[in-house]
């Protein structure tokens, strides 16, 4: 017996394909993407009562294919070239090309897709709800619910990034070789988007949103098998599997979250840190090093610690400066202060923060006083840490991070003597 | 991230667009009245093709509305705005966008923001990053 939940599941992982056997067919992405949309949710509904065909792929590369006749005869009546050459192409025609001599592979149709929907002239929304509908095969009702934005306003941004694509001339092929990487570069980003939109923690079931660490690292994974070799690709998907993996001992049940040096490390997603240590350590041993494997290596070296106390910050230090020189940015520096301060004591990691008040950015950032407060609680200077922890929750629009900056506060007020208002 | 946009407008002149009713608006060279509508109108239409736009509404002169105060469990309804000003809140619409400088930026091209103010509040996020 199939359940939903397996034929959803089959139905992802053959979108793409099916997406990219038409677009590479008709050379006509949008119309393509509509009509495996279509394909799609006819299997969807059909399946689970009448069974799933012997041959699925077959399947909804027929059916998708109909609609794109449809369509195209719709829409150019006048032309009729695309409409005889399709009604005559039976589906393992459609698919010969991923499975020819030229070793055009399934992982290669999904780089090719991918680097489509994360094309240069999109905006990051509509690369990330691109991705997510033509590669991952969400709905756009899935994707809207997931971004927590209305339906129309979804359909309107995919719509929009279609044409786009189309104006911009953008064909189903790789890109010239000499824009790969930097193509390559924005695929990554936008998976790691993807990943940080799910991955923060949310009060309630909220399943949609888990949903989408669950896709990026699938699209991940995906594009790790397409190009083994690539360093920052293995990077990004261990710090992917090493970051979700401390997901189940980030929040409370009431939704509070929990912060790192105070999580339950029993609870953390074994399978996904030993799979994340083994590609980290593997990958930085031969890969050219790179900003997501630092980040990775960053993270493992967290999962490495049974205990908070055990963590080697002095590691982390160095692989933080590291990251500084080839990724500098605002958020890097401030990890790096936390890191010096709890190598080297409070007073080293503030006088880090020193020069980060001086951007106007950061200086309005809650991160930066939040930063701030706990290192200044660490060196007992309490008051002044009340202060930046009270900043630090009027400047953050997160509901949850209001809170646990809010009961830090509370927390010292009691100990200071200090009425707490935060 | 989500802004809300909160347009302000003078209870004088109440007839929405409210920036076409006032008297700066009415002072401007007709060529620059003209570029002003125009504008309102090209944002309008940048906004919901990219997207951004999640909604909007333009609200009906304060003096239509209500304030509703419950105490000791009673009710007490009084006719008129919570706060009793000459500039009152005249719509609103909401974006979704990269950031506060984008939201800000959005902010200014409404024409209304010329003559009156426009707002810009980010709206709580339910989900936050472990610290």
């Amino acid at each position: 017996m199939t359940t939903g939940a397996d034929i959803e599941q089959l139905l992802r992982r053959l979108a793409p394909r099916v997406l990219a056997a038409l677009a590479r067919h008709y050379g006509n992405f949008e119309t393509a993407e509509d009509a495996v949309q279509e394909a799609l949710l006819t299997a969807a509904t059909r399946w689970p009562a009448g069974g799933v065909p012997a041959d699925p792929l077959g399947w909804l590369i027929t059916v998708a294919s109909r609609r794109m006749i449809d369509q195209l005869r719709s829409e150019q009546a006048g032309r009729r070239r695309e409409e005889l050459i399709g009604a005559r192409t039976p589906p393992e025609e459609l698919l010969a090309p991923a499975a020819d001599a030229d070793g055009v592979r399934a992982e290669d149709d999904t780089l090719i897709l991918l680097m489509l929907c994360c094309h240069p002239s999109l905006t990051a929304p509509s690369q990330l709800a691109l991705t997510l509908r033509a590669v991952g095969g969400l709905t756009t009702a899935e994707i809207a619910r997931a971004f927590l934005v209305p339906e129309t306003t979804m359909a309107q941004r995919i719509s929009r990034a279609r044409q786009r694509i189309k104006a911009a001339g953008a064909t189903f092929r790789l890109p010239p070789e000499d824009e790969r990487a930097d193509r390559l570069r924005v695929v990554l980003h936008v998976l790691y988007l993807i990943f940080n939109e799910g991955y923060t923690a949310t009060s309630g079931p909220d399943l949609y949103r888990t949903e989408l660490t669950g896709e990026a690292i699938r699209l991940t994974r995906l594009v790790h098998r397409a190009l083994p070799g690539d360093g920052e690709v293995a990077g990004l998907l261990a710090l992917m599997l090493l970051t979700d993996a401390r997901r189940p001992a980030r929040t409370r049940p009431d939704g509070s979250l929990v912060p790192l040096a105070e999580q339950d490390r029993a609870r953390w997603n074994r399978e996904y840190i030993d799979e994340g240590l083994a590609l980290i350590t593997r990958t930085l041993a031969h890969a050219p090093l790179g900003p997501y494997q630092l980040q990775a290596a960053i993270a493992a070296v967290h999962a490495e610690a049974a205990r908070a106390e055990d963590t080697d910050w002095p590691q982390i230090v160095e692989l933080y400066r590291l990251l500084a020189q080839l990724a500098p940015g605002p958020m890097v520096a401030l990890g790096h202060a936390v890191a010096v301060a709890m190598a080297r004591g409070p007073a080293a990691g503030l006088a880090l923060l020193e020069p980060l008040d001086a951007d106007d950015r950061l200086s309005r950032h809650h991160r930066l006083h939040a930063v701030r407060a706990h290192l200044l609680e660490m060196a007992g200077a309490h008051e002044a840490a009340l202060a930046s922890y009270r900043r630090a929750a009027r400047l953050t629009t997160s509901l949850p991070e209001r809170r646990y900056l809010s009961s830090r506060a509370a927390r010292l007020a009691s100990r200071t003597g200090q009425v707490g208002s935060a | 991230m989500k802004y809300l946009l909160l347009i302000y407008g003078n209870q004088e002149n109440w007839e929405h667009p409210l920036f076409v009713r006032h008297p700066d608006f009415l002072a401007l060279p007709a060529g620059e009245q003209e570029e002003l509508t125009r504008q309102a109108a090209a944002l309008r239409r940048e906004l919901t093709e990219s997207g951004e736009l999640l909604g909007g509404e333009a609200l009906a002169d304060s003096v239509t509305g209500r304030t509703v105060r419950v105490r000791a469990g009673v009710p007490v309804v009084t006719d008129g705005p919570y706060v009793e000003a000459k500039e009152q809140l005249a719509g609103y619409i909401v974006v979704d966008c990269a950031d506060l400088e984008r939201a800000s930026e959005i902010a200014a091209r409404i024409p209304d923001a010329r003559f009156t103010a426009v707002e810009v509040r980010p709206i709580v996020d339910l989900s936050g990053q472990e610290m």
